[in-house]
């Protein structure tokens, strides 16, 4: 997919937030959109079930407007975290610039971690993406959980984080480390254009 | 009476960030030169950011820099309690001439001047005083000198003709770094996120930042799960709002994290996406500073999609390089051509490449030493040891020892001789290019530079030697135009550290017709006199020139020709030539006799010992014709026919 176009002068980013069932993906994206001036934010697209779980997924078109002559577009997915919908997952994921995982710093959650880590990396690699080299970073939400219930950074990174790749706290009801994560995403994406610059 | 300084506040412990930088860089200037940059230093701040600290810091640095001076700090009140208490006992002019005995005076919190008119005085006296003396006196306060109430006019006048500078709240990084540097001080640790958060609580100074980790260590102590940022929040903004309700401050500002996020991605996008483009932009800035022309790399910027730049951008800084190559080289040639467009043109190397090629080959190599004359033929005696070691110092450090090196002597005592010896041996270094001539051989080139109007290109060979040395410089007195040239040449290599050797009979000064400025300029370097060969010099070279000619040489000819005067080495040699033709014409080694024959003129005639032989009566002169009796023919076939051919 055609990231940055040089003759029109347009970047366009897809970010994919990707995690288990109820790590708080939705809310990010929520947390961005409340955050984001009007007239700078597309619909946010968000196909729920009754009980609120996103059904399909959300999509929140971010337009930054014009940014060194190029007009710029992000682009934020996220994807239905319950494990019957992996279909709808790997359409999503499809064409992804960067990747943000959630996961839920619940210490019984952890194995759905996992799970759902694992479920990426076959997701990308069934798309012949090789995990290693796309934008990835990770984000422990719900880290303002009473610290008994909770996993500290330091332990998830343990268990999650293989490649070590950035890693944020975050307790994105509030929204903190919401914006620190996009920011680290956004940046990784837009690095990885220029190593793709043409010979 | 005096407060004592607090090791622990040093400059070393102070944690410096936007709030405190002014002031702490005054601080330092004023400890590591006191008396001699702010003076007086008035440090102004809300109470808890470090004032103390500062000047306590000011206090010890000085010590430590310049252990002999005497450092006073007192707080306000300690300096009035002391005024007072020697006033009560009469003392005043003790402590007086004490405080005036301080080289770094440091009163702290003089706020509380407010309203002591009596205290103002002495202070003012003192700053006066220390002020006039060159001592160094810095003040705290936590308002700026014109908001302490009721301060005295003068007082005000004499801050303010010193350095005002405040001390702000500390910024979140500042506050971030504080409590890592104390919670490291206290060995305690935290997980990360907790000194951020406990950092991102408004606190209105550093005392009650610190406030705050004493009490996440005293919890932490008792607690048994470690601190988590969120834990941190609650504990203490809970203990917060409970004390003082804040909190209806705190919404007010959110901050505006999606402008944030924005100008984040606006430097990431300029600095990674258009990387080539921002790359591109500052070489043409870089180089087309310098003079050189960026062309190539301009039109680069009109493409809209990504350029690989780096190749491009290395063959040009290779091109640069190129040319800078040949410029120097045609510098060497010719200065004036040497900044021509082609030069700066990095799509022009070849050109530049070929200029300087075909200006090489126009001016051609300038006249060298001559190969005969070297060092080690060169005889050494008492006559020449100044000359020779002249020259031998002028070789060590071409250009710089003894520059110029003048030989001057009567004729025939060796100048040329040792002055072609010198230049064969700096020909000898790489890349060096020797022109060494006589004044007489550099005037009639001049000459024919001017006929065929090639002085510019005659110019130009001499100025790209590397050494210059000229013989029989006296013949440019008169010549002005040749001066002219010299002059321009020799300041051209002089300034560029070019060796120079000239070779005169007379000291520069003596030759009549030179130009003082020529003069002047060849007195200011070595000028080294050369003798007429005294007896021994005469021996060794005469020991040295038979030996050369005919193996060894004859003890007592040497002994005798030495003896003979000669007021030069040429008419040495020549008395030795004389010797040796007059030997080889009787067939025998040169000896003291031949010598003695040959110059005190008895050449004895010989008597004719046969008188069978019918001659013509043109008897030939064994010394000058025939020289063996043997080669005589006596008897000619046919002479007639052969005198007809010889004629015909």
């Amino acid at each position: 997919m055609s990231l940055v176009n040089f003759t029109t002068r347009e970047i366009t980013c897809k970010i994919v937030y990707y995690g288990p069932g109820r790590s708080g993906k939705t809310t990010n994206l929520q947390y961005i959109y409340g955050r984001v001036p009007d007239k700078r934010r597309g619909r946010m697209v968000s196909l729920a079930t009754q009980t609120d779980r996103t059904l399909f997924f959300d999509f929140l078109p971010l337009e930054l407007g014009s940014i060194s002559g190029f007009t710029t577009r992000f682009q934020l997915y996220t994807v239905p975290g319950q494990v019957y919908y992996n279909a709808t997952r790997k359409l999503v994921l499809q064409g992804a610039d960067g990747v943000v995982f959630v996961a839920d710093s619940q210490a019984r959650q952890l194995d759905e971690n996992i799970e759902s880590m694992q479920n990426l990396q076959a997701n990308l690699i069934e798309q012949g993406v090789d995990a290693r080299a796309v934008p990835f970073v990770l984000q422990y939400n719900k880290q303002d959980l009473p610290s008994d219930l909770i996993l500290s950074p330091d332990e998830l990174n343990e268990a999650l984080n293989f490649w070590d790749v950035p890693s944020f706290s975050a307790a994105a009801l509030e929204g903190t480390g919401v914006f620190e994560t996009l920011k680290a995403a956004s940046e990784q994406v837009l690095r990885k254009l220029s190593q793709a610059e043409p010979a | 009476m005096t407060g004592e300084l607090n090791p622990r506040f040093s400059f070393e412990t102070l944690v410096v960030g936007a709030g405190n930088r002014l002031a702490v860089t005054a601080a330092r200037t004023v400890a590591e030169s006191p008396g001699t940059a702010y003076n007086p230093l008035f440090i102004y701040g809300p109470t808890g950011l470090g004032k103390t600290h500062l000047l306590m810091a000011i206090g010890q640095r000085a010590g430590e820099l310049a252990s002999q001076l005497s450092v006073e700090y007192v707080t306000l009140d300690e300096f009035v309690e002391a005024y007072h208490a020697a006033v009560a006992a009469g003392q005043s002019d003790a402590l007086r001439s004490r405080f005036d005995r301080v080289d770094v005076m440091l009163v702290d919190d003089v706020q509380f001047l407010t309203h002591r008119r009596e205290m103002q005085a002495e202070l003012l006296r003192l700053v006066g005083q220390l002020q006039s003396a060159g001592k160094q006196i810095v003040l705290t306060s936590d308002c700026p000198p014109s908001e302490i109430e009721n301060l005295d006019e003068r007082l005000l006048s004499r801050f303010d003709g010193g350095l005002v500078v405040d001390i702000g709240a500390p910024d979140l990084e500042t506050r971030i770094a504080i409590l890592n540097r104390r919670s490291e001080e206290r060995e305690a640790t935290f997980a990360e996120g907790v000194l951020e958060a406990v950092a991102g609580i408004e606190v209105l100074n550093v005392r009650e930042l610190l406030g705050l980790l004493n009490r996440l260590v005293a919890y932490q102590a008792v607690s048994e799960k470690p601190l988590t940022p969120w834990g941190v929040k609650e504990l203490l903004e809970g203990e917060e709002q409970a004390a003082a309700p804040l909190e209806a401050a705190q919404p007010e500002q959110p901050p505006d994290e999606f402008a944030d996020f924005l100008s984040d991605v606006e430097h990431t996008v300029t600095e990674q996406v258009e990387a080539w483009r921002t790359r591109l932009e500052e070489t043409i800035k870089r180089w087309a500073s310098e003079g050189y022309s960026t062309a190539r790399l301009e039109v680069l910027l009109e493409e809209e999609a990504p350029v690989a730049v780096e190749g491009i951008l290395r063959q040009f800084e290779r091109d640069v390089e190129r040319l800078r190559g040949s410029q120097v080289a045609m510098a060497r040639l010719d200065k004036e051509r040497s900044r021509e467009a082609v030069f700066f043109d990095p799509d022009r190397v070849e050109e530049a490449d070929e200029l300087v090629q075909t200006t090489l080959e126009e001016v051609g190599p300038p006249p060298s030493p001559s190969a005969v004359w070297t060092f080690d033929s060169f005889v050494p005696g008492q006559a020449n040891e100044v000359a020779i070691s002249g020259a031998r110092g002028a070789l060590e450090r071409p250009g710089s020892r003894y520059n110029p090196l003048v030989l001057v002597g009567p004729t025939g005592v060796g100048k040329s001789h040792l002055l072609h010896a010198v230049g064969h041996e700096l020909a000898a270094a790489p890349d060096a290019v020797v022109a060494c001539l006589s004044a007489q051989q550099l005037l009639d080139e001049l000459v024919a530079a001017i006929d065929g109007d090639k002085v510019d290109r005659w110019r130009v060979r001499y100025r790209r030697v590397t050494a210059f040395l000229l013989d029989d410089a006296h013949i440019l007195a008169g010549k002005e135009r040749t001066q002219e040239e010299v002059f321009h040449l020799f300041n051209d290599l002089f300034t560029s550290a070019r060796q120079l050797v000239f070779a005169m009979p007379q000291p520069p000064k003596e030759v009549e017709g030179l130009d003082d400025r020529l003069k002047s300029r060849l007195e200011s370097g070595l000028v080294a006199s050369i003798s007429g060969p005294d007896r021994d010099l005469r021996r060794e070279i005469i020991e040295v020139r038979l030996t050369e000619q005919f193996g060894a040489a004859d003890a007592e000819l040497a002994d005798y020709l030495a003896a003979r005067p000669a007021d030069s080495v040429r008419a040495v040699l020549g008395l030795i030539q004389r010797v040796a033709s007059a030997a080889e014409s009787q067939e025998a080694k040169p000896s003291a006799a031949i010598a003695r024959d040959l110059i005190e003129g008895v050449v004895p005639v010989r008597k004719r010992t046969s008188t069978d032989v019918r001659t013509s009566g043109v008897l030939a002169s064994p010394v000058t014709g025939v020289r063996s009796h043997e080669k005589v023919v006596w008897s000619w076939p046919d002479p007639v026919e052969r005198v007809i051919e010889e004629l015909g």
